[in-house]
C-alpha cells in the first residue's frame, strides 16, 4: 500500500565533508521552506562532524535520467581504449582525482 | 555560608536548568509532529544533558562530598532541585514546548554570554561551550515561534494561549538571591537585571514578527531559588530516578 506523503515538501542534502571536496549526496528532508530544510539537514545529517558545508535543493528540481536511455548515456564502450586516461602515470600528491 | 557552599549552589541552580529541561524534551522522542523536529527536539535535549552533566560534576567537585553527577541528578528529595519553574512546565502541545523554549533560549543566549566572563574558568568553559549550543536553540525556537504565531488561525492561537500560559514563569529568570550577589562581587555570577531589559526587547521583537501580543504584567510565580517547585517536578522526578532508585548503582 502506497500512504501519500503528507509531511511537507521534500528537500535532498548534499553535504561537504572537507573544505574542497565535492558535495556529497547524504539523503532528504522534510521542511516547508528553505531556512527550515537547512536547519533539518543540520540535525538529521551533521550533528557529529560530518561535514563543513551544507547544500539543500527542493526535490522538484532535480531532474533524473530515465533508465530506458542507460544504454545511451552509459554505456563506457570499452573498446575504444582512447576514451580512457590509462596510459598517464599521476604524480605523487594529486589527490581527489 | 561558605564562598565553597555558595558556588556548589549556584553550579547546581545551572545544572539542574539543564538537567530538567532535557528531561521534559527527551518526553518528546518518537512523538515529535514530523521525524525531522522529533530529531531535532531530541537533539536539544542531548545538549542540555551534556550541559547538566558538565555542571553537576563539577557541583560535586565543589561540593567535594565524593558525589558524581549521576548522584546529583538521581539521589536528591524534590526540595533541594533548583530549577526554574518554567523548566518544568509539561509539553501541553508544540507551541507550548516552543514558547518554553524561546523564553529560556533567549535567556541562556544573554546568560552564558556573561557567563563565560566569569572569574571562575571552569563556569566560564562550560559557558563557551553552551553558547554555541544556544544559538542554535534559540534560532530554532525563534522561526517556530514566528511560522506558528503567522501561520494558520489555529496555529496562531495556540501559539498566543501558549505564550499567555508561561509568561508568569519568566519573572523567575532574572531573580537572584545572596548567593548571586556575594558571587557577582568576586566576578563568578552574571547579574541578571540587565539581562532583562535585553531578554525584554528580544522577545518583544519576535513575536512582533509573529503577529503576536506581549502579555500585560501579571503575578509572576517564584520558589524554585529556594526549591519550591510546581506540582510537575514530583512526576518528573518519579519517573526520572526511578531506575536508581529500584536498583540502586545499577550498570549498564
Amino acid at each position: 500500500m502506497k500512504t501519500e506523503d503528507n509531511q511537507l515538501d521534500l528537500w535532498e542534502v548534499f553535504i561537504q565533508s572537507k573544505s574542497g571536496l565535492p558535495h556529497i549526496h547524504s539523503g532528504s528532508v522534510h521542511a516547508s521552506d528553505v531556512k527550515m530544510a537547512m536547519q533539518n539537514a543540520r540535525d538529521i545529517y551533521t550533528r557529529r562532524g560530518e561535514g563543513t558545508s551544507i547544500w539543500v535543493v527542493p526535490s522538484k528540481a532535480i531532474k533524473a535520467s530515465n533508465p530506458d536511455d542507460n544504454d545511451m548515456l552509459f554505456d563506457p564502450s570499452n573498446d575504444k581504449i582512447y576514451r580512457h586516461p590509462t596510459f598517464y602515470i599521476m604524480p605523487e600528491g594529486a589527490k581527489n582525482i | 555560608m561558605t564562598k565553597k557552599e555558595e558556588l556548589y549552589l549556584y553550579t547546581l541552580r545551572l545544572g539542574d536548568n539543564a538537567l530538567i529541561l532535557s528531561h521534559r524534551l527527551s518526553q518528546l522522542c518518537s512523538k515529535g509532529p514530523i521525524l525531522e523536529e522529533d530529531l531535532a527536539l531530541t537533539n536539544i535535549a542531548l545538549d542540555l544533558l551534556g550541559r547538566a552533566q558538565a555542571l553537576l560534576k563539577y557541583a560535586g567537585e565543589i561540593e567535594g562530598k565524593n558525589r558524581s553527577e549521576d548522584d546529583l541528578a538521581y539521589r536528591r528529595e524534590e526540595k533541594n532541585y533548583y530549577n526554574l519553574l518554567l523548566t518544568e512546565q509539561p509539553n501541553k502541545d508544540f507551541a507550548h514546548v516552543i514558547a518554553r523554549q524561546l523564553f529560556i533560549s533567549t535567556f541562556e543566549f544573554f546568560l552564558f554570554q556573561e557567563l563565560e566572563k566569569s572569574a571562575d574558568t571552569t563556569l566560564s568553559a562550560i559557558a563557551g561551550k553552551t553558547i554555541k549550543e544556544v544559538k542554535y536553540h534559540l534560532q530554532h525556537a525563534s522561526d517556530w515561534t514566528i511560522r506558528l504565531g503567522d501561520g494558520t488561525k489555529e496555529s496562531h492561537d495556540r501559539m498566543q494561549s501558549a505564550i499567555n500560559d508561561l509568561w508568569m514563569y519568566t519573572g523567575e529568570l532574572f531573580e537572584m538571591n545572596g548567593i548571586d550577589l556575594d558571587l557577582l562581587t568576586q566576578g563568578i555570577a552574571v547579574d541578571t537585571i540587565p539581562l532583562q531589559k535585553k531578554w525584554r526587547d528580544c522577545i518583544n521583537s519576535v513575536l512582533n514578527e509573529a503577529t503576536l501580543f506581549v502579555p500585560k504584567d501579571t503575578y509572576m510565580q517564584t520558589g524554585s531559588i529556594n526549591g519550591v517547585h510546581s506540582e510537575h517536578l514530583g512526576h518528573i522526578l518519579a519517573e526520572m530516578q526511578y531506575l536508581q532508585r529500584a536498583y540502586p548503582d545499577a550498570k549498564w
